[in-house]
């Protein structure tokens, strides 16, 4: 088992599966079988990942490493640590669920549509484990193809603006960071992203980087100010293409953010550590107000997401001013803790909300509030489901929702009580805005004629949603396993952001 | 001797599993097995939970501290599921699963017609579940998830007919005010972890406050430069602000009116009995460091008072049979918050035993009341039912004397020990609290016969329609006020019986468990009082008994109150009830503001609700669109706008490329001497 190139498998199984999925899939049953198998093979392959990855001895494992540009002294490097298998599993995990979940939803194009996801997987699983930074940038990039397809196809009336936005602006942000490893590679003369984190640069080179990377990954998590390209993304994106881009292609940012800002500009993001806590706490409260006033319920829980990650760059940078400026590591390791716990949550609940929603708009053909109410009443089961995905929205402990806030919040309080106080304010802002959905939707009487004639969720539905509460339930209840499998790896990069660069 | 750990795991999980079973499969199960399943588990608990009590009373069972799994285990914080069993959690288990094992015999008979009846009882099952969670906690994440958990059942109890508009909205105010309270509560825990000790865990954090060594009690901090604050005030005010939020005190009170929206077993069993006293529970249980900072403490004091008195005043002008109770229960919440700022920890803890028991029976009773009058709740529409239903009366009587403060009675007891805790402390805001608590008293006597009269003496102000009788039940609400299909009439023994069951300890509680409670070492070390806070320890030196305090309490001024309070009710709600007008009238201004509740609510609902609202329209259209999204839309018209510019230029006119080429020429010329022109200056 060991010889196996387990993560080359885990790369390229779905996007093999995605050419026959195109290759044999006129029959939209067949396209739809295939691909659910192939969804379903992944996932199975990512266990032995979990399984295999010592969490003890940590670091990098299941190393593959080919020269793949001569020249460039490229490499096809792949590698994971506790971090990434985390966010593997969760890519695999979540893909065999919006495969299902978009069996009924996508009628036309079915084949292609599939083809996209699984295309969509591979890249998403090649970024999480990829060590040399050009094919970490190539994935990067070449995601957006499948995603701008995605939207571009099966989307909404205004999809073209939509996409077109998301791939503009995401696309700047990653030229940025495209120049900055170019000039990492002029300095190093690799592209391995050991060698890039050993490097040394003055402060003056790292205060450059630091804000190409910032400017890459700021958009794709995204974060306030350069938030504005997602609630029209989601808004236009059918259920299957929100539900991956909320409950994955977010983590990108904030995965980028461990992998390149923290250990190649470690002085720099110290320096300006509090620039990104200053915009995290801004989204915090900002956007919790903004979500508020939505009458769009995709458009709310876009917003929503934005203010839960903020809780993710929140962690990662706080973790980075606790080590530097009140040499407390442990409360470091807390909040980097925090941040992938949220970052796993959120995946969870994201992706079931963008499913509740889609569920919803299945019914009914659109997305605004005012035209639902008392669903409850025809959809008990779907209303238990909904009310149950909302309260891990809230954060409500013994829902993973909670857990992430809690650490980050607790981490946060130890360099400063403030910055904890704005961030707590998502227990109330952020119960404000999703419990008047809840109160708007799925409770009160009908009103809606179409509403009353709602069937409850069928058996697809139930796999979909049933899985996700069971995630939910399962890390907020025991999160030690997650955390236990990140311990030795957050700590590396704790402990090497003791050791300065410049 | 040790507990046994299955069987507290047992007393928690077996509400939990009748809870699942009734919640996932009530419809397929049917409502008998439903509510069998529940009550077994619940009563299991019960059982258990007097087990448990009694041998750590008797039996010679030591404390049990325990932590059950690792919730996450991160550098050198950790985080955990555990268990800590003492008296005082021993005692509020018993409270707990008795008042829920009665109200779910209760619900039998109050939820008869509802078609969401096995939902209801998995909903009461898994509040049992969570309550205990709650107590049973050896740690403060346990303690925040069964804070948080009980929020969210009670969040879906009060919206429980989730048809009605106001059922809903009330449930929602509910949590969103809790969530106000858990904000600060959160930070709290931050704070305890940041400064007393790095753990969550009850048993180091309290090791940690009391080390003489580390003299927690003047260690602080500056948060501001230049602005010392004391570590333990911090704490301790964020730890009450969850408090206050969930025992709703003034100013974060205004949800538990409301939440008489829900159905009336979740009134008494949530909303008087256990929930709201939770945060009465966990003030006590933190009193290692509430003695630290006499400036929280004063806090708590202050807030306690005005939530006791204020608040009563609002019951005697309610004409809602449960919002008066709902008032009642708010001001007996700031008798137990006084207690606690003053270091009586102890009697805060009685008085939440005692009034659990009460209290729960006047809700009951409210509700017996209610389904004889076909769910009616305005009490002008009532009186003269006590011929109709006589247990009912008689119990309601019970608990009302015990609610007063009849000497004897469960509540004098426990009610009397604050008054005069309060009278003997010294802290500030002791005076204050001192006039408010009995100035209470003649207020709480003042609703508490205003109601029993209204409803129960006096003419019938109902009139019974013959006509409609055939209609039956279904009909009930489309009767007009004060008209009923047929005569009110004594609830079933589901009903009856709890309310008897409720009024025994109504009666006896206090006068068994005082000397051992308050004066005794019933509480040992799970509360902890400073020497010189002791104001119970004080108050000990003058107990001989409980017989020996009754006698003594006849001579007392809180029963000559309570006693003035009772005759000023009689003379006007039984005897000269136009007089109930006239006062009205006259005390026109007092009455709008009683009447309007301060107009808290109206000021939160402009300031927080609408303001809010407005707040974020503002950042959304102003700064996301028009800001953010206008920069960015203006960026690209703006590249469009240079590309249309630059075409034109590129006309194919020779003479045009001419002209550009003499102008760039100039330019060129122009601007070189320019520049080279001022390096020679």
């Amino acid at each position: 088992m060991a010889q196996w190139p387990l993560l080359s498998i885990l790369i390229w199984l779905p996007i093999v599966g995605a050419v026959l999925v195109l290759a044999l899939g006129r029959d939209p049953r067949v396209a739809r079988w295939l691909s659910v198998l192939v969804a379903l093979l992944t996932f199975a392959a990512s266990l032995p990942l979990y399984f295999g990855y010592d969490a003890v001895a940590g670091g990098m494992q299941f190393g593959e490493s080919h020269l793949w540009i001569n020249g460039l002294k490229a490499y096809y490097g792949l590698g994971v640590d506790g971090i990434s298998v985390a966010l593997i599993v969760l890519t695999t995990f979540t893909s065999v669920l919006v495969i299902i979940g978009s069996w009924g939803p996508i009628n036309k194009r079915v084949s292609q549509y599939m083809a996209a996801m699984l295309v969509l997987e591979g890249m998403l699983i090649g970024i999480f484990s990829a060590t040399d930074a050009l094919l970490f940038y190539v994935f990067f990039e070449a995601m957006l193809i499948p995603m701008f397809i995605i939207i571009g196809v099966w989307g909404g009336p205004r999809r073209v603006y939509a996409t077109l936005k998301f791939f503009i602006y995401t696309f700047l942000g990653s030229i940025f960071m495209l120049i900055a490893l170019i000039y990492l590679h002029m300095k190093t003369g690799e592209f391995s992203l050991a060698a890039f984190a050993a490097a040394p640069l003055s402060t003056t080179e790292q205060t450059w980087l630091f804000f190409g990377f910032l400017a890459g990954f700021a958009i794709k998590v995204p974060m306030w100010p350069v938030h504005t390209w997602l609630p029209d993304a989601h808004v236009e994106a059918p259920t299957g293409g929100s539900v991956i881009l909320a409950a994955i292609m977010l983590k990108v940012g904030g995965y980028g953010f461990i992998r390149f800002s923290l250990p190649i500009t470690p002085d720099a993001s110290q320096e300006y550590a509090w620039v990104v806590i200053a915009m995290s706490l801004i989204a915090v409260v900002y956007i919790g107000y903004v979500a508020l006033v939505q009458d769009d319920m995709k458009k709310l829980i876009a917003y929503s997401s934005v203010a839960h990650m903020a809780f993710v760059t929140l962690g990662i940078f706080i973790s980075m001013a606790l080590v530097r400026e009140y040499a407390n590591p442990d409360a470091a390791r807390l909040g980097l803790q925090g941040a992938m716990v949220q970052m796993i949550s959120h995946g969870f609940v994201s992706g079931a909300m963008f499913t509740c929603i889609g569920v919803l708009y299945d019914r009914l053909h659109t997305r605004m509030i005012d035209e639902y109410g008392g669903v409850m009443n025809v959809m008990p089961w779907f209303g238990g489901f909904f009310i149950f995905f909302s309260m891990a929205n809230c954060g409500l402990p013994g829902t993973s929702g909670f857990v992430g806030e809690f650490m980050v919040i607790l981490a946060s309080f130890q360099s400063n009580p403030f910055i904890a106080l704005v961030a707590a304010f998502t227990l109330i802002i952020g119960a404000a805005y999703t419990l008047w959905l809840v109160k708007r939707v799925i409770f009160g009487e009908v009103t809606n004629p179409k509403v009353a004639k709602f069937k409850d969720l069928d058996a697809r539905e139930w796999i979909v949603l049933g899985s996700f509460a069971v995630a939910v339930l399962a890390l907020g209840v025991y999160p030690k396993p997650l955390t236990d499998l990140m311990n030795s790896s957050v700590l590396q990069i704790v402990n090497a952001l003791m050791l300065s660069k410049a | 001797m040790m507990l046994d750990k299955y069987i507290l795991l047992t007393i928690v999980l077996a509400p939990l599993l009748g809870a699942l079973i009734a919640g996932f499969f009530g419809k397929r199960i049917g409502r008998v097995a439903s509510h069998s399943v529940t009550i077994t588990g619940v009563g299991l608990s019960c059982a258990l939970s007097i087990h448990v009590l009694y041998q750590l009373v008797w039996g010679g069972a030591e404390s049990f501290n325990q932590n059950l799994y690792t919730w996450f285990e991160v550098g050198s914080t950790s985080a955990h599921v555990g268990f800590l069993i003492d008296r005082l959690t021993a005692m509020m288990m018993v409270v707990v699963t008795f008042v829920s094992l009665m109200v779910h015999v209760y619900t039998i008979g109050y939820m008869a017609e509802d078609d969401g009846y096995e939902r209801f009882f998995s909903y009461i099952a898994l509040f049992t579940f969570s309550m205990l969670m709650l107590v049973m906690s050896n740690n403060f994440l346990q303690l925040f998830f069964g804070w948080e958990a009980v929020g969210l059942v009670s969040y879906l109890l009060i919206g429980f007919w989730y048809k009605r508009p106001t059922a809903i909205f009330a449930n929602m105010k509910a949590f969103l005010v809790n969530r106000v309270g858990d904000f600060g509560f959160l930070l709290g825990i931050a704070g305890v972890l940041m400064w007393f000790g790095g753990s969550l865990d009850y048993g180091t954090v309290f090791a940690h406050a009391q080390d003489p060594s580390l003299d927690m009690a003047s260690r602080s901090v500056e948060l501001i430069a230049g602005h010392p604050w004391h570590v333990a005030t911090i704490v301790c005010i964020c730890l009450f602000i969850g408090a206050m939020g969930k025992s709703a005190q003034v100013p974060l009170h205004v949800w538990l009116p409301d939440s008489m929206e829900g159905p009336t077993p979740i009134s008494a069993l949530i909303h008087a009995a256990t929930m709201v006293t939770a945060g009465i529970f966990m003030v006590a249980r933190m009193s290692p460091l509430f003695e630290l900072s006499e400036t929280a403490l004063t806090f708590v004091l202050v807030i306690g008072a005005t939530t006791a008195l204020f608040t009563g005043l609002i019951g005697v002008v309610q004409n809602d049979i449960k919002r008066v109770v709902a008032y009642s229960t708010l001001s007996q919440l700031g008798y137990m918050t006084v207690a606690l700022g003053v270091s009586a920890y102890s009697a805060g803890v009685f008085h939440l035993m005692t009034h659990a028991f009460f209290k729960a029976l006047l809700f009951l009773g409210a509700g017996s009341v209610i389904i004889a009058m076909h769910h009616e709740q305005d009490m002008r529409h009532m009186g003269g039912l006590r011929k109709y239903m006589p247990i009912t009366w008689i119990t309601m009587w019970i608990g009302s004397l015990a609610l007063a403060g009849a000497p004897g009675f469960a509540g004098f007891f426990s009610k009397d020990a604050i008054i005069e805790a309060v009278g003997e402390s010294h802290r500030l805001g002791a005076g204050y609290a001192y006039f408010c608590v009995l100035a209470g008293v003649f207020i709480t006597a003042l609703y508490s016969f205003r109601l029993l009269y209204m409803t129960f003496h006096g003419k019938e102000r109902f009139v019974v329609d013959k006509v409609k009788q055939h209609h039956g039940h279904v009909d009930h609400e489309h009767h007009a006020p004060g008209h009923l299909a047929h005569a009110p009439n004594e609830s079933p023994w589901v009903v009856t019986v709890p309310l008897v069951l409720l009024a025994i300890p109504s009666v006896v509680v206090g006068f068994l468990t005082i000397g051992p409670m308050l004066f005794g070492d019933y509480f040992g070390n799970a509360i902890f009082v400073r020497e010189a806070n002791n104001v119970i320890g004080e108050l000990g030196h003058e107990f001989h008994g409980a017989t020996a305090m009754v006698l003594h309490g006849f001579t007392q001024a809180p029963f000559w109150i309570a006693l003035a309070g009772f005759g000023t009710a009689t003379w006007i709600w039984l005897f000269n009830p136009s007089i109930a007008d006239k006062a009205e009238n006259a005390l026109r201004p007092l009455h709008t503001v009683l009447a309007n509740k301060y107009w808290f609510d109206t000021i939160y609902q402009a300031v927080f609700a609408r303001g809010g609202l407005r707040f974020g329209r503002g950042l959304w259209r102003g700064s996301d669109a028009a800001l953010i999204d206008g920069a960015i839309n203006g960026s690209a018209s703006l590249v469009d706008q240079l590309s249309a510019l630059v075409r034109r230029i590129q006309s194919g006119y020779l003479y045009h490329y001419a002209f550009a080429m003499i102008l760039g020429l100039i330019l060129l010329l122009g601007g070189s001497w320019w520049v080279f022109a001022r390096i020679a200056a």
